[in-house]
């Protein structure tokens, strides 16, 4: 076990370990926050597919994580009011379930994802970056004047969703439908990583003309890529969503866009865990900043600078020293 | 009464792309000159917004005010290229991202720190309120009249800087060959000092013109930066042309959008769908834009093709 592999080990025991006392010392403030840092982690493994092995910088997956949060929100807004969300061609109902939103969320973000990658990675370079941040702002405009879902109010939803034989208004339980997601999306990466496919777009990243000569389209490659990593920020999404109960168009905004990267270059870019250890310290430096100050963001504007500056890499490139395969 | 709507319409469409030229030509002028790609340059618009409101605030003097925002947004974009910018010339397009977002997270905080969260109001000079009368009877805002004939002056003189000077000489230089130029002896980081200066000041300006109109407050300036990057793609990233033909299309595009699209769906929705299906597209219509320009063309209009 080299030390990146000792430090994501204990990073994951971590979130067993804060939790389970949280719930045992009867905090369940504690328990939210470790919720919030496991779905905004989800979302950075997502990105971190893009970012850190295609190497595309997308400033837009806030566009992602709104489709997965709005998807729940719609679903569980007309179940809650118990009007049907169409009845032409056919009866579609709302629902309440999770494990349907999740469907219906990932889904429609990875749709979204193949439309707004399709256009976008026609170019490349800062191109890119602008073309993705200009697609998540355009999906936070339309949300804020299509007027059917809250507009720019958003959408509240009273009951949490529920799941098959839990309880999903005990935060411990919600918090470990979470963090199995988390796992589950960690392990679909790591078998990525190492499947001729992760293989392919590391190489794409680094030289896309010698991809092509042995017979690979570079654009497919990336395509898909951009449409997985769309679908997992899109569960995180609506996972966030189900966490606050509540839907806004500000869950769309570029700053989200900004956040959801920050917590992979915190973490350290390409890392397996890089976006778990960005998040979680993400939402200590929010609880822990954000209690000294209400100006807390200049303070994690420092903090970025200065990882971007002198400790590239992030929190896992410090601490466990260069990949030893990574360029 | 339609022709008159629709040419007060367009009036407004190219108020708001001579502004947003003020915006773009600053991000296209660094990115083609430095590589660097610069989200800091809506926190230097709302500087030179906040600086202008300021100085208007204590001196009453909108001339004063906007010197103040010309200067302060400069002066911020010097320090920000000394102390910042300077270290991520050679680095990746990440890393410019993330320390410009970073800067933007300190200077947006910093600023609500300095003047709170509420909104301050810049108010339009008296010579410069009121109406004037356009021929074919139009009445227009004397102000907007203003700052569209200010901004294509500004455009204009970035215009001969850049063709007719001799620093403008040493930007095309450096737009075409960085190290080439430093070798015959231009003093390359003095000259990305400038650069930046210029494109921030430009910015500022930008914000201060605008700020009259609207409030202005923390935050402003993010939303037309992404619109200028909407206006960079679409005119190509270091083309200045581009950027003005980009910037008065997608302000057109914006304005006329707004307008027409309710009224067009309007023919055949009720008025309730109509508006709200018509309004919310018109919110994606620049976007739409922006898409078929890279379906047909992907390094923009008057992008260099790679």
């Amino acid at each position: 076990m080299n030390r990146e592999q000792a430090l994501n080990t204990a990073l994951f025991l971590g979130f067993l370990v804060v939790p389970a006392w949280a719930w045992a010392a009867d905090e369940p403030f504690m328990i939210t926050l470790a919720t919030r840092a496991a779905i905004l982690a989800l979302a950075g493994v997502g990105l971190n597919i893009v970012l850190g092995m295609g190497g595309l910088v997308s400033l837009g997956h806030a566009a992602f994580f709104g489709i997965g949060g709005y998807a729940m929100g719609i679903l569980a807004s007309h179940a809650q009011s118990f009007t049907p969300l169409t009845d032409w061609p056919f009866l579609l109902e709302g629902t309440k379930s999770m494990p349907i939103i999740w469907v219906v969320a990932t889904l429609a973000s990875g749709v979204a994802a193949l439309g707004i990658g399709a256009l976008s990675l026609r170019t490349s370079g800062a191109y890119f970056i602008m073309i993705t941040l200009a697609f998540g702002q355009m999906l936070y405009y339309f949300t804020i004047s299509w007027p059917a879902y809250g507009g720019e109010d958003g959408l509240s939803i009273y009951v949490r969703n529920g799941f098959p034989g839990l309880n999903t208004l005990d935060p411990i339980q919600f918090f470990g439908i979470c963090l199995s997601l988390l796992a589950a999306a960690l392990f679909l990466c790591a078998r990525l990583m190492r499947s001729p496919f992760g293989l392919a777009l590391n190489a794409a990243r680094q030289t896309a003309q010698r991809v092509e000569a042995v017979g690979i389209r570079p654009f497919h490659t990336r395509l898909t890529a951009f449409v997985i990593s769309g679908m997992i920020t899109g569960l995180a999404g609506a996972l966030f969503a189900d966490l606050n109960r509540f839907v806004s168009p500000s869950m769309f905004s570029w700053q989200t866009s900004g956040e959801i990267m920050v917590f992979v270059i915190l973490g350290g870019v390409g890392r397996l865990f890089g976006p778990v250890a960005g998040a979680a310290l993400y939402v200590i430096l929010e609880h822990t900043l954000g209690g000294i100050s209400q100006f807390w963001h200049i303070y994690l504007g420092g903090v970025l600078l200065g990882v971007v500056i002198f400790a590239r890499g992030g929190v896992i490139g410090t601490l466990a020293g260069r990949e030893v395969h990574h360029d | 009464m339609t022709t008159l709507l629709f040419i007060e319409q367009v009036l407004n469409g190219l108020q708001s792309g001579v502004m947003l030229f003020l915006m773009a030509a600053g991000l296209t002028l660094v990115f083609g000159v430095m590589g660097l790609i610069n989200l800091a340059h809506g926190s230097v618009y709302m500087i030179g917004a906040f600086a202008a409101a300021a100085v208007a605030g204590a001196t009453g003097s909108f001339l004063l005010a906007l010197a103040a925002s010309l200067a302060a947004a400069a002066a911020a974009g010097a320090l920000i290229e000394i102390v910042v910018i300077r270290r991520l010339y050679d680095r990746d397009h990440l890393d410019q991202v993330l320390a410009t977002f970073a800067l933007i997270l300190i200077f947006s905080e910093g600023t609500r720190w300095a003047f709170g969260s509420f909104p301050l109001y810049l108010n339009i000079p008296e010579y410069l309120s009121g109406p004037v009368t356009l021929p074919g009877g139009i009445q227009y805002p004397l102000y907007r009249l203003t700052i569209i004939a200010a901004g294509l002056s500004v455009a204009a003189g970035l215009f001969l800087l850049i063709s007719r000077t001799r620093l403008g000489i040493q930007i095309r230089a450096g737009e075409s060959d960085r190290e080439m130029i430093a070798a015959l002896g231009v003093d390359i980081s003095r000259l990305y000092t400038i650069v930046f200066a210029l494109g921030a000041a430009l910015a500022g300006l930008a914000g201060a013109l605008v700020g009259a109109i609207q409030s202005v407050q923390v935050g402003m300036g993010e939303p037309v930066l992404i619109l200028a990057f909407v206006v960079i793609v679409i005119g190509g990233i270091g083309s200045i042309k581009g950027a003005l033909i980009g910037s008065i299309l997608v302000g057109l595009t914006d304005t006329l959008g707004g307008l027409f699209l309710p009224r067009f769906f309007g023919l055949f929705l009720d008025p309730a769908s109509a508006t709200s299906v018509g309004s919310a597209l018109a919110s994606m219509l620049i976007y739409i834009l922006m898409a078929g320009v890279l379906i047909v063309k992907p390094s923009g209009l008057f992008g260099a093709t790679t």
